[in-house]
């Protein structure tokens, strides 16, 4: 295990490597560069000054030098100074949103769960059944809806109209002079519209995904013997049937974790969230060539990493592939 | 200033008195006397980038280095240049020397005194080839600045420069913080210190900017204590924040302003405030291309195009007209010059002239064998833009001009279109800035990729107003220059101007001492004051 282990891992570095040539390309393809918002249609700035910006970020000499540079810096464990005027250091700016992205991230996954799974259970179950039949209708719907506009009518109803929850950002302006516990209840107050919303979506195809596993796994002869042991209805689906379909879920769960790190643009800029997906939209945008780098960098590495664990998580779990 | 106009602003200063406030009906013996207090939250789209002026140059940072930084000068409310650091100034006989004398006993916000010193770092700042500022150009003109002593400060220019004087109405940076340092890496750019009528608080990223009032400002303490710019990308959740109490403060969208905000419960707790905006938006041609190198076929584009309605249908009336490259009624606009009215019987019959006549009888006109047809560009994220766009198109297509409407994206529509010139038309929009000067965009010498006179315009009578305009002092004799300059424009119609559109700002009814003047509402800031009774935020 530990041989495939430090094996899958080395493997993982040429990978990395390839991956940030290519994205390093890329985004040097697009057309535009990270000076142009200051000096573009600026009645002050002359050709000359643009030069002169231009040098001051190695924008003018060859893109493999400009990208040995910054290799060179990554191999220092530096992702550089950001190209926005506010030059800030990569790592600081990608630092300060990581935590409400993955906050966010993790409580919608886990609610998706908590919620998704019973139900694609039950409508397995009762296949058929006006259960079932209700949530495929809750399943085109969430699959429809876009969620920009199911937050905008949240916000509105509940927001605006009932004042029942905050409209957006995540905290209150008062947060600094509230008690720890008021503070507490202040950002979860702020996170309940943001999380309900970006479940939402999953919820449906979730739900949907439990089912067919759940479908799957009743077919199978061990249920039928199972169910010719005597066994309860209850034992037979929640100890045997339950825990077999739940396997592919680790699948899933793996290739999650790089989503973890990445947000969605609408859904931050709808609720004012500071969050990673902003932070991208606005550095590709801005032609911002080392926040986009340091950004791709992380989700290609939690990429690797999620597979790996997947995999390793999936022999851990199933005897069957263990033994093999 | 239009009557329309004066009559709105009335209007809205008498809603004001109107509304004053229902807690006040109440208790009539609370007093509305200015007094220090109280908190106004604004809301604004994009995140500041950097506050340190010379580095700066988006909206959102401008407007707050604007409350904690000062220049020598600035614009007062009816844009006549005033002193600001600068008590008073003079101007030599020549044209080519300023001296400015500076206001004694102005301390930074950190106690340190404000000296000429700091006036000439700052000069040194803006010229150094290290710094990464766009603002470089005009300061590159001094040829010498000198401190004769520490509240004077000199300049010297090789020629007159009529933008010189209100240059120095750049924010003014601390040297005994900066000299010697990177300024890349400065710890002010995330937390400034100035000498304005605001201190920096505390700025957390993706979330909000707060500043408190300076009691020693020089020209007195301001009344709103607390000033909060809260960053919310998004416009339609920031007008859900302006209903429901969370924001004091935004600029309203047409829409916003003519049919979300009539319901009486806006009306109670908010004042809407009307003025055109510093800008316009015009339909631009490629003088390159043979198409329209021809004058009456862009007077024919001039007669087609409907300009009320576009400012009808894409404003919902809330601008108006534009006729040149300046704001009506600042002094440099000129009203006199020749208009186009809506006309297409008279464009049909300059396009005629022109040689255009649909002879094929298909709609579509053509010349030597070739349709009148091409591509009409404008940049993504920008609606007004593009509405105004399909109604050109529409309009084009009555007289027989066969338009493709294309939408790009920003960077990509600068570098793959504008700077290479290749482009057919396009619809964009220029700030109108205080000063005259359209030397950038419109001289002929100012046509090489990258550079801002990209439709290619070149009229030799104009460069050589414009080389006037900008070498003249005296008002009078420069807007002879500029009034010659927009009736040139208006009979080659090298743009067809379209529009300039109002601000539509609106503001809590509890904040008073508004004055909307040609500057807009935000000249006397610090005199604005929410009487003690209203106040909403207790800290």
């Amino acid at each position: 295990m530990l041989h495939y282990l430090a094996r899958r891992l080395l493997m993982m570095v040429p990978l990395l490597l390839g991956i940030t040539l290519i994205s390093f390309v890329v985004i040097h393809l697009a057309p535009g560069e990270p000076t142009d918002l200051q000096t573009e249609l600026n009645p002050e700035a002359s050709v000359e000054l643009k030069q002169r910006l231009r040098s001051q970020y190695d924008l003018d000499k060859p893109l493999l030098t400009q990208y040995g540079l910054w290799l060179s810096r990554l191999a220092r464990l530096d992702f550089g100074n950001s190209f926005s005027q506010d030059r800030r250091p990569v790592a600081e700016k990608i630092a300060e949103r990581l935590p409400v992205t993955i906050a966010i991230n993790v409580l919608s996954i886990v609610l998706i769960l908590l919620v998704a799974t019973p139900i694609g259970v039950l409508s397995a179950v009762k296949r058929n059944s006006l259960f079932d039949r209700a949530t495929t209708i809750f399943v085109f719907v969430g699959f429809a809806t876009p969620s920009f506009w199911l937050a905008l009518l949240l916000m509105d109803f509940l927001g605006a109209r009932l004042g029942v929850f905050p409209i957006s950002g995540i905290k209150s302006l008062g947060f600094d002079y509230l008690s720890p516990a008021a503070q507490v209840w202040d950002i979860v107050h702020h996170l309940i519209l943001p999380v309900l919303v970006s479940a939402f979506g999953g919820l449906a195809g979730f739900s949907r995904y439990m089912r067919s596993n759940m479908l799957d796994v009743i077919r199978q002869d061990y249920i039928l013997t199972a169910r010719a042991k005597g066994l309860s209805e209850r034992t037979v689906i929640y100890r045997h049937a339950l825990r077999n379909a739940l396997l592919p879920v680790i699948t899933i769960l793996g290739l999650s974790v790089p989503g973890l790190i990445g947000g969605s643009v609408i859904f931050e800029t709808i609720f004012a969230i500071p969050g990673m997906g902003k932070l991208f939209f606005d550095s590709v945008m801005m032609r911002d060539y080392p926040v986009i780098m340091g950004v791709l960098v992380m989700g290609a590495i939690l990429t690797l990493i999620g597979n790996l664990i997947a995999d390793v998580s999936y022999a851990l779990a199933d005897p069957r592939i263990r033994n093999n | 200033m239009s009557f329309p106009f004066i009559c709105l602003l009335l209007l809205g200063l008498l809603c004001g008195c109107e509304q004053a406030p229902v807690e006040q009906a109440a208790d009539k013996s609370i007093s509305t006397v200015p007094a220090p207090g109280g908190t106004l939250i604004q809301g604004t789209i994009g995140e500041p980038s950097n506050l340190i002026p010379a580095i700066a140059s988006d909206g959102a940072s401008s407007a707050i280095n604007g409350l904690v930084y000062n220049g020598l000068v600035r614009y007062d409310k009816d844009l006549n240049i005033e002193g600001e650091l600068a008590h008073s100034w003079e101007i030599s006989d020549d044209g080519r020397t300023i001296t400015f004398h500076l206001r004694e006993g102005v301390r930074w916000h950190d106690g340190t005194p404000f000296t000429s010193a700091d006036v000439l770092f700052t000069y040194q700042l803006l010229v150094d080839p290290d710094t990464p500022t766009a603002y470089a150009e005009r300061y590159m003109q001094v040829s010498k600045a000198e401190t004769p002593d520490a509240h004077t400060f000199r300049v010297h220019y090789e020629k007159p420069l009529a933008s010189a004087l209100i240059s120095w109405g750049v924010g003014i940076h601390p040297r005994h913080l900066l000299e010697g340092q990177d300024v890349t890496a400065s710890p002010l750019s995330r937390s400034p210190v100035g000498t304005g009528p605001y201190r920096f608080v505390e700025w957390k990223t993706g979330e909000k900017i707060e500043l408190k009032a300076n009691p020693d400002y020089f020209e007195g303490e301001p009344f709103i204590q607390r000033v909060v710019y809260r960053f919310i990308p998004d416009p339609s959740t920031m007008f859900l924040e302006l209903q429901s109490g969370g924001l004091d403060m935004m600029d309203l969208t047409p829409i916003q302003y003519a049919r979300q905000t009539e319901t009486p419960a806006f009306k109670r707790n908010f004042n809407k405030y009307r003025y055109p905006a510093f800008g316009y938006t015009y339909l631009g041609f490629n003088l390159r291309r043979p198409l329209f190198q021809d004058k009456r076929v862009r007077q024919a584009f001039a007669h087609a195009i409907n300009k009320q309605e576009i400012v009808d249908g894409v404003l919902l009336g809330l601008g108006q007209i534009a006729t040149g490259p300046y704001k009506p009624g600042t002094w440099p606009y000129n009203p006199d010059v020749r208009r186009y009215a809506y006309d297409p019987e008279q464009a049909r019959t300059l396009l005629a002239e022109a040689g255009w006549r649909d002879s094929d009888g298909d709609g579509v006109v053509e010349k030597d064998g070739r349709d009148f047809s091409f591509v009409l560009m404008t940049n993504q994220g920008n609606d007004s833009r593009i509405k105004a766009g399909e109604i050109i198109q529409r309009r084009l297509a009555d007289i027989g001009i066969d338009v493709k409407l294309r939408v790009v994206e920003w960077a990509s529509f600068l570098k793959e279109f504008i700077n290479p010139g290749d482009f057919d038309a396009l619809i964009m929009g220029w700030n109108i800035p205080m000063d005259p000067d359209g030397y950038n965009v419109w001289h002929s010498s100012k046509t090489r990729p990258g550079e801002l006179n990209f439709i290619n315009f070149q009229n030799a009578e104009v460069d050589e107003l414009l080389e006037k305009g900008r070498r003249t002092l005296d008002q009078e004799q420069r807007k002879a220059y500029y009034d010659r300059f927009q009736e040139i424009l208006a009979e080659e119609q090298p743009y067809v101007f379209l529009f300039v559109p109002d601000a539509l700002p609106a503001v809590a009814a509890r904040v008073h001492g508004i004055e909307p003047a040609p500057a807009g509402i935000t000249h006397n800031f610090i005199r604005w004051y929410v009487p003690q009774a209203l106040r909403k935020y207790t800290r």
